[in-house]
């Protein structure tokens, strides 16, 4: 068999069809580049910025007494990171879950309908506005702390976390909960020892997530908690504590490289614990939601 | 008959207790109470906001929203360029992040191989997990000096022409902040996109192929229009993620109050302002004009998330797979659609 002697080849409209078409693909292709080049362009600035800064007095030293920019650490910033967040997930965790069985088991629905809302309207809350609040409430009459900073935080918190625990309660099947009632358990059994217990997972991973979102919330904390540097390191949390993300914005704006290169690397530091936590989370809830079949 | 029933009942009676007797109630008091605690924050936000701003709202009035002076020697105070600020930079962003969030959605749904589609899909969500104090960072030290010598000088020789390319370069203005919040606002806008366009069914995808149309007329005439609703709400929350950025533009937007054509040159934004004044405010009526500015903030959020929620109500009628993909698509978002 001889080949024959010509080839389909488009011509004139189809032609034109094609063209437009690849030159769609093109730019498709070209957007999901750009996307991960800033990402790659992002991380690998910071990184190389900051991980030079980063050592041993990091981590475990406050900042050098007296004119020392390069001496120490922001051990200070890393306490005063976990009290606030620490905080603020003791309160959003039990009220966002308390809200979500509310919300997913017990309410009637337009209860349900107008708690959802809220959540939701209050997740658009510009976080400098949830700061404010918690100011004119909190600190205007008793003064900076961190437990204000983690209020703001934990407001911010409850609608994440109340969202995520009632999807995964929606997943957990409704065979278990009439398997339970049929049982004769009662309704707060089934759903304390039952349902809550099935999308525990879920819940934590949730939660998860808004830690790693929270951890890198600056602008609430900005009027509620000590903007500056510090050389001792403070747990207490009535007292007003400093965070790594407060440091990075300070230390941005001092003329002196060397509080530069240590917000760059304070920026790694928190870099680093927010990608690797929220990519965890991710993949864990994947992993939960294929478990649950939802 | 009426005997068994009653022996079932005590039984039953016997093995709750006394405990499960409270617990029912208990249970459905205690969460009631969380949930109405949660209702309860939001309208103390609000009831809060108002009070703070009443001295400026008496001073003012709604004069202040056209008023462009901002006046901290002379206490007079007007929002006006603070709100042309946060629209220019919010629109200008989201005009850039949409037609590249589709692009992307596009591409990890339609083009990219299977396997790349899950690492490409993680890696842009990564980029909406950056905080946004390390973005203002990057902002100031990295992108501000590429935009003062690299790309205003190109804009300027090629689109000079234009008012809006004119004026001295500078690392920070309103470029920076617009690039800035592009690029905060394409991985909420893309995996939404994303997320609609898998739940597109399969049947009106493949119709649309096997009746000659390229992959390009399938995406028009199929994907787009089904996802449209969807689209537009996902544009919307990243419009009112844009609109209530406070640190990364307060690093980068030049912290200046005045209206300009061009955006090399420094501007200002509502929550930028507010930001970077409330701690040193000087008197109580600057103190109350910031809260006037958050309330300000404060409304045009609620206006876009109310808006946002509304899009989304027609989807609600589609089956239920859909609304829970999209669900949680705005969630992974920590944005959510009810």
């Amino acid at each position: 068999m001889s080949e024959p002697a010509f080839t389909l080849k488009a011509t004139g409209r189809l032609r034109r069809r094609q063209l437009v078409n690849q030159g769609m693909g093109a730019l498709a292709v070209g957007a999901a580049l750009l996307a991960v080049s800033v990402l790659a362009i992002v991380v690998i600035s910071v990184g190389s910025r900051g991980a030079g800064s980063l050592n041993l007095a990091f981590f475990t030293q406050n900042q050098a007494q007296g004119f020392n920019p390069k001496g120490g650490g922001v051990l200070f910033a890393i306490v005063g990171s976990l009290v606030l967040v620490g905080i603020a997930t003791l309160i959003a965790l039990p009220l966002g879950v308390l809200v979500a069985i509310y919300v997913s088991e017990l309410a009637p629905s337009r209860l349900a309908r107008i708690a959802r809302m809220a959540l939701d309207i209050t997740n658009g809350i510009p976080t400098i506005v949830i700061g404010i609040f918690v100011f004119t409430i909190l600190v205007a009459a008793h003064g900076q702390s961190a437990l204000a900073g983690s209020i703001a935080l934990a407001i911010i918190m409850l609608p994440l976390i109340a969202r995520a625990t009632e999807e995964v309660l929606l997943l957990v099947p409704s065979s278990q909960r009439e398997a339970s009632l049929a049982l004769g358990v009662s309704r707060w059994r089934t759903t304390v020892q039952v349902v809550v217990p099935s999308a525990l997972g879920g819940i934590l991973t949730g939660t998860t997530l808004a830690i790693a979102r929270v951890a890198g919330e600056t602008a609430p904390l900005l009027f509620l908690t000590y903007l500056g540097t510090s050389s001792t390191a403070d747990a207490n949390p009535l007292h007003p504590l400093q965070s790594l993300t407060l440091v990075i914005f300070s230390y941005s704006d001092q003329a002196d490289p060397a509080y530069q290169s240590k917000a760059w690397a304070a920026a790694f530091v928190l870099m680093c614990f927010v990608l690797f936590t929220s990519l965890a989370a991710k993949l864990a809830l994947a992993r939960y939601r294929k478990k649950l079949g939802g | 008959m009426e005997n068994s029933h009653v022996n079932t009942k005590s039984v039953l009676e016997r093995t709750r207790g006394r405990l499960d007797r409270i617990g029912d109630p208990a249970l459905k008091v205690i969460t009631f109470a969380a949930a109405a605690l949660a209702v309860t924050v939001l309208g103390l936000i609000a009831i809060e906001l108002a009070r703070g701003s009443r001295l400026a709202f008496h001073r003012f009035g709604l004069g202040f929203v056209t008023s462009q002076t901002w006046d901290v020697v002379h206490n007079q105070f007007g929002a006006l360029s603070l709100i042309a600020g946060t629209a220019v930079t919010a629109v200008l962003a989201i005009v850039i992040a949409t037609p590249l969030a589709i692009a992307i959605a596009l591409f990890l749904t339609e083009l990219a191989p299977k396997p790349v589609r899950a690492l490409l899909g993680a890696l842009v969500e990564m980029l909406a997990a950056i905080p946004s104090v390390i973005l203002g960072l990057w902002g100031i030290l990295v992108l501000g000096p590429f935009v003062q010598n690299q790309l205003e000088p190109f804009l300027n020789s090629t689109l000079g022409f234009l008012p809006f390319f004119r004026g001295p370069t500078s690392p920070t203005g309103i470029l920076t902040a617009t690039l800035i919040l592009t690029i905060m606002v394409v991985p909420i806008v893309a995996s939404v996109t994303r997320e609609l366009f898998t739940t597109v069914s399969p049947e009106l995808r493949e119709g649309a192929l096997a009746l000659g149309a390229t992959r390009w007329e399938m995406v028009r005439g199929v994907l787009l229009p089904a996802a449209r609703p969807g689209i537009l709400a996902a544009v919307a929350l990243g419009f009112g993620r844009a609109v209530g950025e406070a640190m990364a533009v307060l690093m980068v937007i030049g912290g200046q109050i005045g209206i300009h054509l061009s955006v090399f040159s420094h501007s200002d934004t509502l929550a930028a302002r507010i930001a970077g004044q409330y701690n040193g405010s000087s008197t109580n009526l600057q103190t109350s004009s910031l809260v006037y500015l958050a309330t300000i903030l404060l409304v045009i959020s609620l206006a876009v998330n109310i808006g946002a929620q509304l899009l989304i109500k027609p989807i609600d009628r589609r089956p239920r797979r859909r609304r829970i993909a999209l669900d949680r698509a705005l969630e992974a978002q920590g944005l959510s659609a009810d």
